[in-house]
């Protein structure tokens, strides 16, 4: 008769196998990464346009057409968002119309991103005529990241106790103040969690940006949300597979400064998330 | 005044509320105007079931088979790869890891989850490719196998942290029961927490295999982009949504070939919807 002990060890030591075989990868990578990368900062590297073809000079117009399609982005996915949370949180009932709600939030945070890309080219360029410019993209990537934000500020919502709110509805407070004053102050934290999120999604995301606005290779900065621009997550994938013999140190630079934006931002979250649990007084 | 405040304001919040509801029907929608043209010129069999993907050659030949077999066989490696190793880090994580060492990991998933495809791609073209390139003894590393061991990385968070919730919400007193009966940790793990959590699990499965499908850039990068049917997993090959991305940029607004990208598009679409919607329906049979 085998060992249940035994089996038990050879199992457990499987499935700690299994466990490094993802976390050892994912610290390799970050290390080759910062490794290879950092030799290539510099504050040349950061604030120059690029030149000869991409094969020198720097990044500037890609880390500010991110920036530009990463604020555009959430000026219109937080607002409607954050309503969007309120409303299924405060406002439905356990009904269909609630059913077929988070039915669509679960399918749009599932559509694969070049569908977006498809959809923002039909929609915004070719059918509202905005060409392939910031606005489209932005718009483009707003709604990618509108699940992220409505599912998290959703939860923070939620979080906040009920009893919250009863106080404040026997005192005569009529349901929109209640959720103005009481809830929505409560819910900062979760809510900044969710949109620092989704901003560190709009800034790593390129399938959804290669036919709305990005840029092949542009070397001047955007004058209006009419223009195009060039965006650091479709900048290196140009200069690792469409320029040839590009300066390794460029491609790592790049790489290394598109995921350090995204892992500050993911690191904020965590920190925010973090200090708000500690902080929680009830 | 203040009450025509509040009822434009919750009206407004009813608005937002169906906001989802209403930008999925749109992408829908718009991807049927511009895909559905294509039936016109080349029948849907023909479309999905045509062997050779020959979009600029005159007269275009549109059929996606070769396509679909790509996004298949590209898939089915990266689940081969992703489901074991990925419950079994769950089960790791959720029931054997100390608390300290189970944030760590758990920061490293998150962290792996953040990374974008396109820096996971360009690692994947300086490591991968030509690791499996000399493995092999290829001419090139540029093949499916390269892709689906990348995507099955991407799977894995999903598939992870979506398992460990399941693992998680099984009652204690299971466990206990378990336990209380003389069984060990693992017979407890196998026979009580496993069968438990299946139907979360069955989800994380499902939604790990939905993010594989929809990945476009890193499978771009890294599968070699052949638009031919594929006869070994060693070869090149090129998925759906690939296609898309590599060829819309070409492709003139309201030619064939771009009414067939969006084709794909629809195709993806759909696909995406059947196993979002199939994983919802496992996760909340849950509660």
């Amino acid at each position: 008769m085998r060992n249940p002990h035994r089996t038990q060890k050879i199992a457990f030591s499987l499935l700690f196998l299994a466990t490094l075989l993802i976390v050892v990868p994912v610290g390799i990578i970050v290390v080759i990464i910062i490794q290879k990368g950092l030799p290539a900062m510099s504050w040349q590297f950061l604030t120059d346009i690029p030149r000869q073809g991409m094969r020198a000079g720097g990044i500037f117009p890609a880390i500010v057409g991110t920036l530009y399609l990463v604020t555009g982005a959430i000026l219109f996915a937080l607002p409607i968002g954050l309503l969007a949370a309120v409303y299924l949180s405060e406002y439905s009932k356990d009904n269909i119309l609630n059913r077929l709600i988070r039915l669509a939030i679960v399918n749009l945070a599932g559509v694969p991103s070049v569908v977006y890309g498809l959809f923002g080219l039909a929609l915004f360029v070719v059918f509202f005529k905005f060409g392939a410019s910031i606005l489209s993209g932005s718009l483009t990537l707003g709604i990618m990241i509108l699940p992220i934000i409505i599912t998290t500020s959703r939860e923070a919502l939620e979080s906040v106790p009920q009893s919250f709110r009863e106080v404040s509805l026997s005192l005569g407070v009529s349901k929109w103040q209640t959720i103005r004053h009481i809830v929505l102050p409560n819910a900062i934290p979760g809510i900044l969690t969710g949109t620092i999120l989704g901003l560190g999604r709009a800034a790593g995301e390129t399938a959804p940006i290669l036919f709305t606005v990005a840029a092949f290779y542009l070397p001047q900065l955007p004058d209006s949300i009419f223009d195009q621009a060039m965006a650091l997550p479709y900048h290196l994938y140009v200069i690792s597979t469409q320029v040839p013999n590009v300066d390794e140190k460029i491609r790592y630079g790049t790489a290394l400064v598109l995921l350090a934006m995204v892992l500050f931002m993911n690191l904020i979250a965590i920190i925010i998330r973090y200090r708000f649990r500690k902080l929680k007084k009830w | 005044m203040r009450k025509t405040k509040e009822f434009i304001i919750e009206k407004l919040i009813l608005v937002c509320g169906l906001a989802s509801i209403f930008f999925v029907v749109l992408i829908f929608l718009f991807l049927l105007k511009e895909g559905l043209a294509l039936f016109n010129i080349v029948g849907p069999l023909k479309f999905l079931f045509g062997k050779s993907w020959y979009p600029i050659s005159e007269p275009p030949q549109l059929g996606i088979l070769p396509l679909i077999l790509g996004s298949l066989l590209v898939t089915f490696g990266a689940a081969i790869i992703s489901i074991p190793i990925g419950i079994g880090c769950a089960i790791y994580i959720a029931e054997i890891a100390p608390l300290k060492i189970k944030e760590v990991l758990k920061a490293g998933i998150e962290l792996l989850a953040a990374i974008p495809s396109v820096v996971l791609g360009f690692i994947g073209i300086v490591t991968l490719v030509p690791l499996v390139k000399n493995v092999f003894h290829l001419p090139t590393g540029l093949t499916a196998l390269s892709g689906s061991i990348m995507l099955a990385f991407m799977a894995m968070p999903t598939i992870v942290s979506i398992a460990e919730d399941a693992l998680y919400s099984v009652p204690k007193n299971y466990k206990e029961g378990a336990f209380a009966l003389g069984a060990t940790h693992w017979q407890t793990i196998w026979r009580v927490m496993l069968p438990a959590a299946s139907s979360g699990i069955v989800a994380a499965v499902m939604l790990g295999i939905g993010r594989v499908i929809g990945e476009t850039m890193a499978v771009m990068m890294i599968t070699g982009n052949a638009a031919v049917i594929p006869n070994s997993i060693l070869a090149p090959v090129r998925t759906l949504t690939a296609t898309i991305a590599a060829e819309m940029g070409e492709a003139v607004v309201g030619s064939e070939h771009y009414f067939a990208l969006f084709a794909i598009g629809i195709v993806l679409f759909v696909i995406s919807f059947a196993i979002n919607a199939t994983a919802d329906l496992f996760l909340h049979k849950r509660q």
